[in-house]
């Protein structure tokens, strides 16, 4: 593969195909650019999101109405968890990096189903409209919290059916993408590239895949008879048609609780490539780290009753649920000791996607290890429901995601765009969001421990201290944020020109030039070694 | 925050909560500091060559194995203090007929008291029999440890002994609309005798209504509403909730909404009474219909006729 190769080929970002402008973008089938679409389309709704999340924070500043009333606070908690958790986290990682990364890191031109997948984006962005129609059409905004959980949903005179019948289509592009990295994942690995050669975000997305294929028609079948129920007045889920409330708990929970690993595995997989590459020294225990993540696919099945603790289940049902949901902590332990294990006698290179991956090491332990109090029953009845579920949570999802994407970003920003950001402001961002998302969701523990219930749009004075700090947290955080995305949208059009491989990395994507050549790949390499062997590179092709 | 023993179940749950949040408090800075000193001493700079390790079996096997211990002797810990909250109440316990709506509580007593605060004696066990009439709520009282979910269409039961005098707070934990975070009234834990000359005597509400702002004809009916929870909606002061306000509504000229029709009427006795028993017969045009149930089988015609005596008062 000369250079003089690639040159004649054009990169993906000025490919000129059959349209031209923006619809070689809407129209294009090259997996590079829907990835694209979806960085633009998610980061959008986040930005959207997190200001949602920013008005609650400042509401929740001081007790009793502060700037907004408490409809419109259970509106915005609502939307706000709708829109992060259907239209963010959960395709998310796999949407934009999986899209433009799995062919790349397996030695593929494009995805096994191009056409399947430019769909995908399509559903997405349908569902993402119908979903946010229940804003603005009809009467008000939907008040449900993104559970939707009966009877409330079904006796609220808000407008909560768009609401519901979004994430119904949103889980067809969930399901779509997982059948297309199946395949992809079976059919297009470069030759020579076994099952135990390949990379280990690829292995999370395949563990992802089979949850999205196995776990979304669920919430899709129980969606529908929501409005089945709504529409037509058959009982399922409504005590005065007949139906049983906690029916609907248990079918949201089988889909929505594997939906935190569909969130989470491809999280773990980023933080998989990004510390060999930094530390300079192969992934410790590459096996154990492919087990735990199918592991966690599996397992992660049968926790769900986890949610139910309060609910009402029987005494066997909560034994055995909160039995099989410490099991599911061995896996992820297990992978916390690993990455740190990478780290052992590395040459680590402190760098702005290693400072992102560090900093996820540190909330993922915190998020996971509060999930421990959650998992035992006694300490679950306590803290149920309050603000202590929602700081574990957004340590989880937000802390483990968020970091994640953020260490993906700035690990592939330079192969993605063909340019470089300044990583002075990057390291300022990370250093002020990090600080400010400690101390918005550290005081939440605390709140819920003394027992402060969550959406709550007002609250006792003896909580208004923390809900003080924890809102300030929130500012520092959003404005690290800022910093961060500002100087990312800023180096997309003028950082200066990126090198093919500016940290040194192994896997496939950094053997082609920034950005990618349409097709990839000139020829097709094939594979000889395990995808982190830093030992066939000498010490001087180590350093930048 | 763990050393508090005001019911039955607090010293199980706090042991659960020191165990836990002991093993997890040291694995956590245990790990921080390794990654810390792993990042300090293998910079770059300070270590520019790694050395290439790429696994060990045993070390997988210790740190599945030490792990897998502690998690189950977590989850022991956690099921052997949960287990007595699951059991059934002692035979001698005191039965509370606990009723949730949006967005209230009461509690009816075994002599017929109707309160909108939990009265209990200490030290005798209490079972609150509980029934949400709308929505899904949920029964919490942090200092006792309890919560329990109250779906509407089952009777659920929970059950606790308090262990000293006071008042303490007690919270929706479901999420249930509107005013959910309105829903909190007290739990008065009363020392045996006290509870025994509360409970014989008349006074049925709680200590929050005893400021004298009514005249004394119609006190009973500003009793009865706050009571049975008609205040989690409408006010008396004239401010707007999810219902009208009570102030100025007598005699006043509304527009309401009957099927789909709209109609002119003055509010009178007979208007009350209906929005009482079929509440979503007429609606006040710019309210929700559908939030409010019937409260046909909570108040007797006496009753109704005491509120709308009230009603009058507030001019």
């Amino acid at each position: 593969m000369s250079s003089e190769n690639h040159s004649c080929q054009s990169n993906y970002l000025t490919f000129k195909g059959k349209y031209a402008g923006v619809w070689g973008w809407l129209f294009s089938t090259d997996h590079k650019r829907i990835g694209i679409l979806y960085l633009y389309s998610i980061l959008s709704f986040f930005i959207a999101g997190a200001f949602l999340g920013l008005l609650m924070k400042l509401e929740l500043i001081a007790p009793g109405s502060t700037i907004m009333r408490a409809q419109t606070y259970n509106g915005f908690f609502t939307l706000h968890g709708i829109t992060m958790i259907f239209l963010i986290v959960i395709p998310g990682i796999p949407a934009v990096f999986g899209n433009f990364f799995l062919p790349l890191l397996i030695g593929a031109r494009d995805v096994a189903f191009p056409r399947l997948n430019l769909l995908s984006w399509w559903i997405y962005i349908l569902g993402a409209l119908v979903a946010l129609s229940s804003q603005f059409l009809g009467s008000d905004p939907p008040d449900t919290g993104w559970t939707f959980y009966a009877p409330y949903s079904f006796r609220t005179g808000t407008n909560m059916l768009p609401a519901v019948l979004g994430a119904f289509i949103l889980g067809f592009s969930s399901i779509l993408t997982g059948l297309n990295f199946i395949v992809t994942i079976h059919r297009l690995r470069a030759p020579g590239m076994t099952w135990l050669r390949m990379p280990l975000f690829p292995w999370s997305l395949y563990g992802t895949a089979w949850i999205q294929l196995l776990a979304t028609p669920i919430i899709g079948i129980t969606l529908l008879m929501v409005v089945a129920e709504r529409t037509l007045k058959i009982g399922f889920f409504d005590p005065t048609l007949g139906g049983d409330p906690v029916l609907y708990q248990h079918l949201f929970w089988i889909y929505s609780h594997p939906a935190v690993y569909i969130m989470i595995l491809p999280a773990m997989g980023i933080i998989s490539e990004l510390l060999p590459a930094f530390a300079r020294k192969p992934i410790f225990g590459y096996k154990a780290i492919v087990v735990s993540t199918l592991l966690i696919a599996f397992i992660g099945y049968f926790v769900w009753g986890h949610h139910m603790f309060t609910a009402g289940m029987s005494g066997t049902a909560q034994f055995a649920f909160s039995f099989l949901t410490f099991l599911v902590a061995i896996p992820s332990a297990v992978k916390v000791f690993n990455w740190l294990a990478t780290l052992y006698k590395g040459s680590i290179h402190i760098q702005t996607p290693f400072l992102w991956a560090a900093s996820f090491l540190f909330v993922f332990m915190i998020g996971g290890m509060s999930g421990l109090v959650l998992g035992a029953l006694a300490t679950n009845v306590h803290l149920h429901d309050t603000a202590f579920v929602v700081a574990h949570f957004h340590f989880i999802v937000f802390g483990g995601v968020g970091y994640a994407f953020m260490a993906g970003i700035h690990y592939w920003f330079p192969k993605m765009f063909g340019r470089m950001y300044d990583s002075g402001w990057a390291n300022t961002g990370w250093g002020l969001f990090f600080s400010g998302f400690l101390t918005l969701y550290f005081p939440m523990f605390i709140l819920g421990m003394k027992g402060m219930p969550r959406r709550y749009f007002d609250y006792l004075p003896e909580f208004h201290g923390l809900n003080v700090i924890s809102s300030l947290g929130a500012m520092l955080m959003l404005f690290g944020l800022a910093i961060v995305l500002i100087n990312l949208m800023r180096a997309a059009r003028r950082g200066a020109a990126a090198p093919d491989n500016p940290w040194g990395a192994l896997t496939l994507e950094w053997t082609v030039p920034s950005p990618p050549p349409v097709a990839n790949f000139i020829d097709i390499p094939t594979i000889v070694t395990h995808p982190y062997d830093y030992s066939i590179l000498q010490p001087k092709d180590l350093s930048k | 925050m763990f050393s508090s023993n005001l019911s039955n179940f607090s010293q199980g749950v706090n042991t659960a909560f020191i165990v836990i949040l002991g093993i997890i408090g040291f694995f956590l800075v245990g790990l921080t500091a390794v990654l810390i000193y792993f990042i300090v001493k293998y910079r770059a700079s300070k270590h520019p060559v790694a050395s290439q390790v790429s696994g060990n079996t045993t070390l997988e096997i210790i740190w599945t194995l030490i792990p897998l211990l502690l998690v189950l002797g977590m989850f022991y810990f956690g099921w052997v203090a949960w287990k007595p909250m699951e059991s059934r109440p002692p035979r001698n316990a005191m039965h509370i007929k606990t009723t949730a709506r949006m967005w209230n509580w009461s509690f009816t007593y075994e002599n017929g008291k109707v309160t909108d605060t939990l009265y209990i004696p200490v030290g005798l066990p209490v079972a609150l029999d509980m029934e949400a009439l709308d929505v899904i709520h949920s029964l919490y009282i942090p200092v006792f440890r309890i919560k329990k979910d109250i779906v509407p269409g089952t009777p659920r039961l929970t059950w606790f002994i308090a262990n000293s005098p006071g008042s303490y707070d007690l919270f929706c934990t479901e999420y249930c609309g509107l005013q959910h975070s309105t829903m909190i009234t007290l739990v008065k834990a009363l020392p045996g005798e006290d509870f025994e000359a509360w409970y014989a005597s008349l006074d049925t509400t709680s200590a929050q209504s005893t400021v004298q702002i009514a005249p004394p004809a119609s006190e009973e009916g500003r009793k009865l509403i706050k009571q049975v929870g008609c205040t989690a909606c409408h006010t008396t002061d004239g401010t707007r909730l999810v219902g009208p306000t009570y102030k100025g509504l007598f005699g006043k000229t509304e527009i309401v909404i009957t099927g789909k029709e709209e109609r002119t009427i003055t509010v009178d006795e007979a208007y009350i009474r209906t929005s009482i028993l079929d509440p979503n017969k007429d609606i006040v045009k710019g309210y929700t219909k559908g939030l409010m149930l019937s409260y046909g089988n909570q108040l007797n015609e006496e009753e109704i006729q005491k509120i709308i005596d009230y009603l009058r008062t507030l001019q």
